[in-house]
């Protein structure tokens, strides 16, 4: 590894392409910090955001109409404004009215931080999306199939759980992963709510060892790396759902 | 069009016609969705214009008056410069035009006979595709400068214009993927007949093939340019004045907490009232527009 540095090191001398961000230990590990972050937000958002899609999916299948309008009405409004916008309602205007705790310090601060509220509204963003995502996969099951269902004493609980979504699921998928790629690329707005992801790291060290064009090279380099391997994974998972006799 | 899950009141609020599909207006005026959030945005309001009047004892100008005071600033600006949510819409209609514009030629390099040409404008999109949208204004806003000099002439380039320029991007390289589906989506039967007609390949693409494309193209153009108008707060990141800049401006002025509710709250009404129409437009004109088989 050292040698590797040394090179590092030795480009920026003798070129002056400046990769301080790898070479040098400090900046090395804040961008570490920043990037793990960044999945660690990810990783959250995606899996809220897909929870939140189930259950609105299901919601808006039931026979109340206050609930269903109630779900229709969080989609709409989510669909249609700015997700920045959103996460600074969430952060700064809902976040002050939070109760307060004292941290170690013994000094008062909001029960929820930049990390959580990013977190809150990435997931209810990307999530009216999935609602939607989901119900188009539940509505192209076919109607005998749950009256199928039906017909062999399944409750509804269990004709949703175990008929209609195993099946809604890998009608949508297609649809699913390219909203979830969209969320990762949001998550860069955290940055707007300094949460310390890759981007908040990256304009740091880029103010402060002004090497701004080699920072977003990796910078976007890290955003396509992560993209790529969840499309990856996406895609090997979508093959191992798939229904026989469906496609090519 | 029959949403289930209404009630009078809101019936007769959005007077609409019982079967709301005989055309855009209706079936854009119909929904509930519409009413709940305007409802929410009154009560949340009202709320805090009751509190602020008892614990203020109404020396200050209530929350309902104070918002009114900062609409024509948030909505249009500053006086005498371009500003606030009529700069983001402004913003979000020249993005779309040099996105389009360049999504065209892009789109097409994707579908040229040369392989370098296709194989280069592949991966043109497939970068601009994945790359996340505020990166991509941080590398516009910052690797170009603020003039150019064009033989002794310098240009200014405003902030303002780089962000265009950095939101156009992203929607250059979907209009790309819009137009590369649209053009597969023809019969090749098509391509056949204009070839057996001696019309050149170019002068098959722009006159036979591309205008079959549009009525495929518009409906998920349109849902691009709601997305980019939903992007432009960005921009405020990067120090332009819009919109959300300016909100920020005016809650630093006031200094007063309950208005931080109702004040983002009406700039997320702003954009709704703008997006949402368009959203309906779009769903309108995809059924109408549909490829029946």
């Amino acid at each position: 590894m050292e040698g590797l540095w040394d090179f590092l090191r030795s480009l920026h001398d003798a070129y002056g392409i400046n990769l301080v961000h790898f070479y040098d230990a400090f900046e090395r590990g804040r961008l570490l910090r920043g990037m793990w972050t960044t999945l660690k937000l990810a990783a959250l958002c995606v899996v809220l955001s897909v929870l939140i899609g189930i259950i609105g999916a299901w919601l808006q299948g039931s026979r109340f109409r206050v609930l269903k309008a109630l779900v229709q009405g969080y989609i709409q409004f989510f669909r249609n404004t700015p997700p920045l916008v959103q996460m600074y309602f969430f952060y700064f205007a809902l976040g002050p009215q939070m109760p307060r705790v004292e941290n170690e310090f013994g000094i008062a601060q909001p029960i929820l931080g930049s990390f959580a509220w990013a977190v809150i509204s990435l997931s209810f963003f990307a999530g009216a999306f999935n609602v939607e995502i989901f119900r188009s996969g539940v509505e192209a099951v076919q109607k005998s199939t749950v009256e199928a269902a039906d017909a062999l004493g399944f409750n509804r609980w269990q004709i949703y759980s175990l008929v209609v979504f195993p099946l809604a699921v890998r009608v949508c998928l297609p649809a699913l992963n390219n909203n979830l790629v969209n969320l990762i690329k949001t998550t860069t707005q955290a940055y707007a709510i300094a949460v310390p992801e890759t981007l908040y790291v990256a304009s740091q060290i880029w103010s402060d060892r002004i090497n701004v064009f080699e920072m977003m090279v990796t910078l976007l380099t890290f955003y396509l790396l992560i993209v790529g391997i969840f499309v990856w994974i996406m895609t090997r998972v979508e093959r191992s759902l798939r229904v026989p006799g469906f496609g090519q | 069009m029959s949403v289930p899950g209404n009630n009078a009141a809101l019936k007769v609020m959005t007077a609409a016609p019982a079967q709301g599909e005989s055309g855009f207006l209706a079936s854009t005026f119909t929904p509930k969705a519409l009413g709940i959030a305007l409802g929410l945005f009154a009560s949340v309001a009202l709320a805090g214009e009751a509190w602020a009047q008892l614990t203020t004892g109404g020396e200050r100008l209530g929350i309902l008056a104070t918002l009114w005071k900062w609409t024509p600033l948030i909505l249009l600006g500053p006086p005498h410069e371009v500003g606030g949510f009529a700069l983001n819409v402004l913003v979000s209609f020249l993005a779309m035009a040099i996105g389009t514009a360049s999504g065209l030629f892009l789109g097409l390099g994707q579908i040229s006979r040369i392989g370098p040409v296709r194989s280069v404008s592949w991966a043109v999109t497939q970068f601009f595709r994945n790359s996340p949208w505020l990166v991509l204004l941080f590398f516009v806003m910052l690797l170009t400068p603020f003039q150019i000099n064009i033989a002794g002439l310098s240009v200014p380039l405003p902030g303002w214009f780089k962000a265009t320029v950095g939101l156009a991007l992203p929607v250059m390289a979907n209009v790309a993927e819009i137009v590369r589906g649209a053009v597969n989506s023809i019969p090749s039967s098509q391509w056949e007949s204009a070839e057996s007609l001696a019309f050149s390949r170019l002068q098959t693409i722009w006159r036979i093939i591309l205008p079959q494309c549009v009525k495929r193209m518009v409906p998920p153009w349109m849902n691009w340019y709601a997305i980019l108008t939903m992007s432009t707060p960005l921009i405020s990141i990067v120090g332009v004045n819009d919109a959300m800049t300016l909100t920020q401006d005016a809650l630093a002025a006031e200094q007063r907490t309950e208005l931080l509710m109702p004040m983002y709250g009406m700039l997320l009404l702003f954009f709704f009232v703008y997006c949402y129409p368009i959203a309906r437009w779009t769903i309108w004109l995809e059924r109408k527009y549909a490829v029946r088989i």
